[in-house]
Formats: structure tokens, C-alpha cells, sequence
């Protein structure tokens, strides 16, 4: 009787079996964007899988996972599980996931897609192809279960459209389309290893656990099921990193400047879950700066010293990032508060119990710097003056984010951080260092940046003034504006009214 | 030029080239220790309107609200453009007064920086 | 066996229950902290557990790759077969 074949030997068949060596086209046309980035491959047979699943063993898991979840989703609407949630505002880290993240994991689908084509390895063939089907799966995934909220709030019914012309959402647009306009082994530096792996817990973590704190069960199953396929991202990320540097000494330097242009790009969007995490949560289970600590200082050192064997630093501006956790998501949260007018979220100035839990995370900061603004805004607001920003902000060339960022590395957190660079007689803004760094290195591919606030003096976003431009952006007028006296906060209202309502009918059938 | 291209030059467009804005250019004012107002704003203006149109009617529009602007006494404000200390001439135009499209203008007020003194 | 933190998180759930345990019992030093919802099981340069252990306590033949199932992440390099599962960091 035939031996039965282990793990390894199985995997192996099924996927470097597979191979072959072209004849009919030269390899180098077959396989033509490896080269062109100079990163040097000279034994793609030195691939150590970070994971082995067979393909039948992939859909077995996979399909299981589905079932389970989508049998959570069922249960969820069947009983109305929103009603369980601790506050409809909580509401609004969803729309800013189903606005910004779901439409990266679709093009994350994309790109891996291209990637099982254009790397001529059969071993990183398979997990990319495995991880293009995973990246449509949480795109899917995540659309049916905020679906369900989509029937009963504001601010989801269009996301993909938004994503693409909204002036927050170009802020993971364009970090996403820096990598997908790179080549494949820049994307996956960037995508697999500075974002799946090294990242990758710190946007994950706030919302997942956010979910759990405030309700959300939907969120969280679909949360755990997702991540059972992160950690195979993650492990990806992590292999290719070291196949990179130990093929060829020159991929070094290459890969280096890669980690360091997509760790920042990637901090600097995390900001805005830095914001979620601190402020759009009725209940929080954690800070941004704590989270920081854990995933990122703790967890990134212990990974740097790992793969200091190969030469490979922390990446550069990492200390500016660590001091500036103590500030971004007052930041971030500030310019919002200026523009939530053109949001399609709601948002509100914290609550006292909010402010108190601010100081005791932020003790260094919150009581001296953003309370004060807190205070002020209250005060307008208790005048009927609430204040809006009636302009547009000055956007960051690479990251577009309003630039709001401060000087915290010079001890001067009050100042607005001013960057520039002129390229070709034209002058190019940048909010940091970090920003101006990329920029400077590849100045051709910034000038392409479409930013939204240009755009729109361009006249190339539905009209002149700001409700033109809403409309463009397929926002309807209940989508934004502050959380009290919103329709969300009149829906819920409503809606734990009629909850309430119910229990006396109930008890009396009970009596009877 | 550090971008890589599969084929011949990476192909860079302009985006914000001045003639993108209709006969306007971009111009960015940011009022210093006033970071409630978050972010600098950006406009886009006509070179020759008058600067002191920004002081008049372009600045009041979003930073009037902040509780020191109607505090300020414009002929103590000190400014910068593009990084260089200036004294602007209220009755020339942004373009004679050196503001070019994409010109940084900061200003400060001395003794009012922001609410209650703490930069917001 | 370096003094590198790997971990490796789970849901806290039935399923999971197998694997946690035999994380538990085979690795003498790891340390498990419960969070809502899951559980996270840290150690010091390595973490492993064996198929014979986690059929054990499963009461059937598990194959060790069910763990995808219920895995939320983890850290550290991977190195797998039919018979064992281990994370280590040098």
C-alpha cells in the first residue's frame, strides 16, 4: 500500500509540481515587471512557504469560516442585534470602515491578483493567489455585515463611489495607489510586510475590540474570521521580506527605503483610526497611544532585532511616529470637528466621562493641549455658534491629510509642522519630514496626486460650493454634521422607544 | 530621478499647474498658535486682488469665529511668506507683493495665541 | 531559544479550546491572557504544539491546520508538518 504523503510532500506537488520553465516566450516576457525595480531574484527555489495549504484545503477551511459567519450575520438581522449596540453613535467607526478600509481590501484583491501572475516563483504564485481570493472574501464579507446597518443608519450606501472622490478617503485612496502604481516586489513590501505584518494589529485591534466593547457582535465575528486569514498575510509579508534580503545583498538598500517610505505612509493613515479609536467609541477598551506601545514599539523592536541579522533597521521617522501618539488623535479628531459638515459620518465633542478617560491615557497631553479646545468649542456650541471651518484645508502632497500635524519632535506642539519642496519651479507642500522625504525621493510620481481640495477650485467636482460637491460625493444631508440632533441619533431614539414600549405588552401577556 | 519605469520616462502630469485654476492661483494662509482652526486653509485667488482683501474679507471667513480675531490689530501682525519674514503693502496685489501660486503666507499675533493662551 | 516574545492569539471559543489547552500544556512557559473574545498566548523564542497532543484533548483526530479556523494572529516564523505546529523567533 502506497506511504500517504506528509504536509510538506503534498504541498509540494500540488504547487512547485506546477511549474514549468517557458520555452515558447522568453522568461523575461513572460514574467515582465520583475526586473524593471532592480531587485535581484537568483533562486526563486529558496521560497520557504510561510504557510502550506493545498488548494482543497483552503476551500475547506475558508468555506467553513463562511458558514459560520454568514449564520452569525443571519442571527444578527433575524433578532435585530443592532438594538444591542451601547450607542448608535458607535455607528460611525463602521461607516468609516465601510468608506475607507472595504474599498482597500478590494484592491488589495487586485493587486494580488497581479502579483500570482507577475512573480515567476510558483511557491509566492500560490499565497498571492490565495491571498487575492481572501482579499475579495473580507471586501464581501465586510459589505454584507455592515450591510445591515446600512438598512437602519446613514452613511454607507455608496462607499465605493465615495472612495474615490471623497477628501478623506483619498487619504487611504492615494496610499493605496502608490502601491498599486509601484512594482510587485514595492507593493508587497509595502502591502505584505509594512502593512500586514508590521501594522496591521494596529487597525485590526481598535476596531474589532471596539465592536466587542460597544455590541457590535456582527463586527466582531466577522473581525475573527477575517483575521484567521490575516495571520497567513501576515506570515507572507514576513517571508517575502526575508527571501528578498537573502537572495542578493543589493535588494538591501532597495528593500530598506521601501520599508521606510510605506511604514510612514501607512502610520499616517492610521491616524485616522487613531481618531475612531479615541473619539467615535462610547465605550474604549484602549487608547490609540496604548495600542501604539503594544503593536508597534513592543512588537515592531522584537521584530527589527529579529531581522537585524540581515542589516534591516527600524524604520526612519519610526521615534517621531512614538512621540506623536500622544497627540495624533486629538489632531486628527480636531480637523474633523472643523469639517464634519462635508463628512459623511457624524461626530460630537467627548463627553465629560470621555475627556476624564482622555486625561488618565493622555496625561502628558490632553489636559494641556486639547481640553482647552474642547472647552471652547462647548461654549460656542452653548451660544448657537457652533464652529464650522467654511473653507477647504492645505492638504499633505503624499499623505493628503489636512496638515494639522505639529511639531512634537521639536517640542513645540502647538506649531503646525510646514514642509515644502519645489520641483520644477512649482512648489510641493508636505506635513512632515516623513511626507517630505517621499516626496523628494520621487518627486514624478507626487506631481500625479489628485487632491481633493484642488480639485475641487479645479471645478472638476460638481460646482463651486460645498453642496455641489456633496452631491458629487453621493452624500445625502443626514449623512454628516454633528451626532446630537442627527437623524441617527432621532432613529435610535426612536427605535429604543419602541423597544421599551413592547416590554409592558409583554409582562401583561406574561400575568395572563 | 529616483521612480522606477517598466517602460522609457515615469510620465508625471502637473495636477495643480497654475493655468488647472481658471485664472486663479492657490494660495495657503495659516494663522499661527491658533490650532483649533487645525490646518492652514487653502483659496484659490486672483493675483492681482489687493492683499488687503485677505485681511478684509478672506480670513474672516473661517478664522473669524475664533473668539481672538476680532482682537487683532492687523498693523502688529507679523508675517511670513514662503518661509521668509515680510511686511506686506495692503493696497498691492498678492502677485506684487511676491505671493505666487502656491505661496505659504503664516501670520502671527503677538500676546493673542489662541483660547485662554494655549495655541488653540 | 532567544528571549524574543512570540505569540500566538486565538478566539476564545469551543473550537479553539483543543489548541489553547495543548499550547498550555506543552509550552510550561508560555503565559495565556484572556481579552474579550479571545485569547492571547505569549512565549519567550518558541511556541509548539504536536498533533498527538491536541487529538488528545480534542477527543479525535484533529488535523493540525484546523487551527485556521479559529487563529487570529500570531508572531514569530512559522515551521509546520503533519504532526506539529510551531512559531519561533531568534
Amino acid at each position: 500500500m502506497a506511504k500517504k504523503l506528509n504536509m510538506r510532500k503534498r504541498y509540494e506537488l500540488l504547487t512547485r509540481g506546477l511549474g514549468w520553465e517557458p520555452t515558447y516566450q522568453p522568461k523575461d516576457k513572460v514574467f515582465a515587471q520583475e526586473a524593471y525595480e532592480g531587485i535581484k531574484i537568483t533562486d526563486w527555489s529558496k521560497w520557504e512557504d510561510p504557510f502550506r495549504l493545498t488548494v482543497d484545503a483552503y476551500w475547506k477551511y475558508q468555506a467553513e469560516k463562511d458558514k459560520k459567519l454568514y449564520a452569525v450575520m443571519d442571527s444578527f438581522a433575524q433578532n435585530n442585534a443592532h438594538l444591542n449596540l451601547a450607542d448608535a453613535s458607535y455607528v460611525n467607526a463602521l461607516k468609516l470602515f465601510i468608506q475607507g478600509v472595504s474599498p482597500l481590501e478590494y484592491a488589495a484583491h487586485r493587486n494580488f491578483a497581479r502579483l500570482a501572475r507577475q512573480l515567476s516563483g510558483e511557491g509566492a504564485q500560490i499565497a498571492c493567489q490565495m491571498q487575492s481570493i481572501d482579499e475579495l472574501r473580507h471586501a464581501q464579507t465586510q459589505i454584507h455585515t455592515i450591510s445591515h446597518y446600512n438598512k437602519h443608519f446613514h452613511g454607507m450606501h455608496d462607499p465605493f463611489h465615495m472612495f474615490d472622490r471623497v477628501w478623506y478617503l483619498s487619504v487611504p485612496k492615494s496610499y493605496f495607489d502608490d502601491a498599486s502604481s509601484a512594482g510587485p516586489f514595492e507593493f508587497i513590501t509595502s502591502v505584505s510586510f509594512s502593512f500586514e505584518y508590521l501594522l496591521t494589529n494596529l487597525l485590526f485591534v481598535p476596531f474589532m475590540s471596539g465592536a466587542a466593547y460597544n455590541g457590535d457582535m456582527a463586527t466582531v465575528t466577522f473581525g475573527f474570521s477575517a483575521q484567521s486569514d490575516e495571520s497567513r498575510h501576515m506570515t507572507l509579508g514576513l517571508e517575502i521580506i526575508k527571501f528578498l534580503l537573502e537572495q542578493h545583498e543589493d535588494n538591501l538598500p532597495i528593500v530598506q527605503g521601501w520599508i521606510d517610505k510605506h511604514f510612514w505612509r501607512a502610520y499616517r493613515l492610521l491616524g485616522l483610526v487613531a481618531m475612531m479609536q479615541d473619539y467615535f467609541l462610547p465605550e474604549s477598551p484602549m487608547s490609540w497611544k496604548e495600542g501604539w506601545q503594544i503593536y508597534f514599539v513592543e512588537n515592531a523592536g522584537a521584530l527589527f532585532n529579529d531581522l537585524g541579522r540581515y542589516g534591516l533597521q527600524m524604520p526612519k521617522y519610526h521615534e517621531i511616529a512614538t512621540a506623536e501618539a500622544d497627540h495624533i488623535s486629538h489632531q486628527i479628531f480636531g480637523t474633523f470637528y472643523n469639517y464634519i459638515h462635508a463628512a459623511a459620518f457624524n461626530l460630537g465633542l467627548p463627553s465629560e466621562a470621555k475627556m476624564n478617560w482622555l486625561s488618565e491615557k493622555y496625561p502628558d497631553t490632553f489636559d494641556k493641549y486639547y481640553r482647552p479646545r474642547m472647552e471652547m468649542w462647548a461654549q460656542m456650541e452653548k451660544e448657537g455658534k457652533r464652529f464650522f471651518n467654511m473653507g477647504l484645508p492645505q492638504l499633505c502632497q503624499v499623505c493628503q491629510i489636512p496638515m494639522c500635524f505639529t511639531e512634537i519632535a521639536k517640542d513645540d506642539p502647538m506649531q503646525v509642522s510646514y514642509r515644502v519642496s519645489e520641483y520644477e519651479g512649482e512648489k510641493f507642500h508636505t506635513c512632515s519630514d516623513g511626507c517630505k522625504t517621499i516626496f523628494d525621493h520621487e518627486p514624478e510620481k507626487y506631481v500625479n496626486a489628485w487632491l481633493p481640495v484642488h480639485q475641487i477650485f479645479q471645478g472638476n467636482c460638481g460646482g463651486a460650493a460645498v453642496p455641489d460637491v456633496l452631491n458629487w460625493y453621493h452624500f445625502h444631508p443626514e449623512d454628516g454634521g454633528d451626532y446630537v440632533g442627527s437623524a441617527d441619533e432621532a432613529r435610535w431614539k426612536a427605535m429604543k422607544g419602541e423597544a421599551a414600549a413592547e416590554a409592558p405588552k409583554t409582562s401583561q401577556a406574561d400575568a395572563a | 530621478m529616483a521612480v522606477k519605469s517598466i517602460h522609457g520616462e515615469y510620465p508625471s502630469v502637473f495636477m495643480d499647474s497654475v493655468d488647472r485654476f481658471h485664472g486663479n492661483q492657490l494660495v495657503y494662509i495659516g494663522w499661527d498658535n491658533h490650532t483649533s482652526i487645525c490646518t492652514a486653509n487653502a483659496y484659490p485667488l486672483p493675483p492681482d486682488m489687493p492683499f488687503g482683501a485677505l485681511t478684509e474679507a478672506v480670513l474672516p471667513s473661517v478664522c473669524g469665529p475664533h473668539p481672538d480675531f476680532p482682537l487683532i490689530e492687523w498693523s502688529k501682525v507679523e508675517w511670513l511668506l514662503d518661509g521668509e519674514a515680510f511686511t506686506p503693502e495692503m493696497g498691492k496685489s498678492l502677485k506684487d507683493n511676491g505671493v505666487g501660486h502656491k505661496s505659504l503666507i503664516r501670520f502671527k499675533t503677538p500676546g493673542l495665541n489662541g483660547y485662554k493662551g494655549t495655541g488653540n | 531559544m532567544s528571549e524574543h516574545k512570540v505569540f500566538m492569539i486565538f478566539q476564545n471559543t469551543a473550537d479553539a479550546q483543543p489548541f489553547i489547552s495543548a499550547f498550555e500544556q506543552e509550552n510550561p512557559r508560555a503565559t495565556l491572557d484572556y481579552q474579550p473574545g479571545m485569547v492571547r498566548i505569549e512565549g519567550l523564542g518558541e511556541l509548539g504544539i504536536t498533533q498527538a497532543v491536541v487529538s488528545e484533548l480534542a477527543g479525535r483526530d484533529v488535523n493540525l491546520q484546523e487551527l485556521h479556523l479559529t487563529l487570529i494572529s500570531l508572531s514569530g516564523n512559522i515551521d509546520e508538518d503533519d504532526d506539529y505546529f510551531r512559531i519561533t523567533r531568534h
